[in-house]
């Protein structure tokens, strides 16, 4: 079943074509990879699904909802959470408070709610909200740094605040924007646990990487971009031996 | 009761009781500017044109409807609030210095504004009849004090006060947590105002007069001194900011002449010795529940929580 689905997505930026016609299925329940090389519109393609961008044409739904051209937050809060390739956390607040704020959405008290902060009622939203936030930072476990400041940590720690910041949404679809990126060998594949045991906590997956070890390590499906276009998709085995993606990749042909 | 407590006001040195009502309406403006610039990051040069707002529908409602002074003052609060969300809507799409520059123009604006209506008895200024009220006007201030520390508090440690810090640190990141950046934007700027409203109608009733020129762009820059003095985002920092900038002047005056020169270079040192303000660093709610024994060790509990996991 496609929990995002893409139709002729198009996006242009003045007289630059950043997508071109991209259809794509996201299978509930999948890790699924968006791969390609720089420049060839992935996070151009997040930013879309997530609203940032609004699509030039085409059409995007979640969970047969339309969303294509939705404000972010509504995005965020119809269950598709995100991290960023250029970690944007909230450097000055601290580990828990960054993934309590994921959690908001989760909440509903408002300015009224706030001021009545001491009535049980609140408090008890905010025990739920803290109880989600402290389960997403023990499934990345980084529990221990609750107290800490989120710029304070070492990045690969960061980027793991991220995605606890993004589960904390209790997300249906994570997008994770080069999640590995930075990363030692031995926290990639702390990483590749982490991703996997999040999928079979019922969240698809759907992210963009660089690190083709670890893309044909996790991912049930891959896409490939190029050019702002769709070249290839299909299981890791037949990505590694598409003759498109490996000139796309390493460039081609007879002029070089 | 209140013959009490008149009495004892009466008993404190007049001058001494302005510099404790002013330090008291300064907390309450530093107060809700530090939610709009400290909290939520939008810098606003316009926190006197709200305070002036306040100041004159207070005074207006004293003498055209005669409402007792805290209906008065939430009346005006709310006015102000209201102002500030049709103004914010449309300018809190702007940030940092360009929005700065459109809450300067719009103060500018409300003042010109005042300077012409016949309501407000143009360059003249208003006398204000003194407020129908319970208790002493300068024990109602620093009534209003409490409470608005204690709202500002809870706002903080709220869904709402947390949203406001994450659109702060990053409006982008905020909104794909499902934050409504906009709509917190504009909540947050007349929240401010309200506080602002509600200092400004306590100052028209103290004062006895009000004239546009009081609320210039100077009352705007002297309440953001306050707030970054103190330590932007900080409730304590607002408090101790406003009290310092309120007190330090009076208590200059020896220096006569050169009094403004002293109090300049004293801003200056402040800043540089503690670029983040007076109480910038410092937790007062933490401190309090570690010198009463009550700060819960969560850290070792939580290293817990990780090792179940794994």
């Amino acid at each position: 079943m496609a929990i995002l689905e893409l139709n002729n997505v198009s996006i242009r930026f003045g007289g630059l074509i950043a997508l071109n016609n991209v259809s794509l299925t996201v299978t509930q329940g999948s890790i699924h990879a968006l791969i390609g090389p720089n420049g060839a519109g992935k996070s151009t393609l997040f930013n879309l699904i997530t609203g940032i961008y609004r699509p030039s044409a085409g059409t995007i739904s979640f969970k047969d909802m339309p969303i294509g051209g939705a404000p972010p937050f509504r995005i965020a809060t119809a269950g598709i959470g995100r991290t960023f390739q250029n970690i944007r956390l909230f450097g000055d607040l601290t580990v828990l408070d960054n993934v309590l704020i994921g959690a908001h959405s989760r909440g509903k008290q408002n300015l009224t709610g706030a001021l009545l902060g001491f009535t049980t009622r609140v408090r008890a939203e905010e025990g739920l909200l803290l109880d989600l936030a402290r389960q997403s930072l023990a499934t990345v476990g980084l529990s221990y740094r609750s107290f800490e400041l989120a710029g304070n940590l070492p990045y690969g720690e960061q980027r793991r605040l991220e995605i606890a910041r993004a589960l904390s949404l209790q997300p249906d679809l994570l997008l994770l924007d080069e999640p590995a990126a930075g990363m030692n060998p031995q926290e990639k594949a702390e990483l590749l646990t982490m991703v996997k045991r999040i999928r079979s906590s019922g969240i698809t997956v759907f992210l963009v990487e660089h690190d083709m070890k670890f893309v044909m390590n996790i991912s049930d499906l891959i896409t490939v971009l190029d050019y702002g276009e769709k070249i290839a998709e299909g299981v890791p085995e037949q990505i590694r031996n598409n003759p498109s993606v490996i000139k796309a990749y390493l460039g081609g042909g007879s002029q070089c | 009761m209140t013959e009490l407590l008149q009495h004892l006001i009466d008993h404190i040195d007049p001058y001494y009781l302005q510099i404790l009502v002013n330090s008291g309406i300064g907390i309450i403006l530093a107060l809700g500017l530090n939610i709009v610039t400290g909290l939520t990051g939008q810098l606003s040069l316009g926190h006197g044109a709200f305070m002036s707002i306040g100041a004159f529908s207070s005074a207006l409602i004293t003498s055209k409807l005669g409402l007792p002074i805290t209906l008065n003052l939430v009346v005006s609060g709310c006015i102000t609030a209201i102002a500030a969300a049709v103004i914010g809507m449309p300018i809190l799409r702007l940030s940092g210095d360009y929005l700065a520059i459109c809450t300067l123009g719009f103060a500018e604006i409300i003042k010109v504004i005042f300077l012409n209506l016949d309501i407000t008895n143009r360059a003249l200024g208003l006398t204000v009849a003194p407020p129908e009220s319970f208790v002493p006007l300068p024990i109602l201030v620093w009534f209003v004090v409490v409470f608005a520390v204690v709202c500002t508090t809870l706002i903080h440690n709220s869904r709402f006060g947390r949203a406001l810090s994450a659109i702060r640190c990053d409006e982008i990141a905020a909104e794909a947590m499902g934050i409504q950046v906009t709509r917190y934007k504009v909540q947050s700027f007349a929240l401010g105002a309200f506080y602002a409203g509600v200092g400004g109608g306590l100052y028209a009733h103290f004062m006895g007069y009000i004239n546009p020129s009081d609320f210039g762009f100077l009352k705007s820059i002297d309440i953001l001194s306050m707030v970054v003095l103190g330590g932007m985002g900080s409730i304590s920092g607002s408090i101790v900011g406003a009290t310092v900038l309120s007190v330090a002047p009076e208590f200059l005056r020896f220096m006569a002449s050169y009094r403004m020169l002293v109090y300049g270079g004293l801003l200056v040192v402040i800043m540089i010795f503690r670029p983040n303000g007076l109480m910038g660093n410092v937790r007062v709610t933490e401190l309090f529940l570690r010198a009463i024994g009550r700060k819960p060790h969560l850290n070792t509990i939580d290293r817990e929580a990780d090792r179940g996991d794994s």
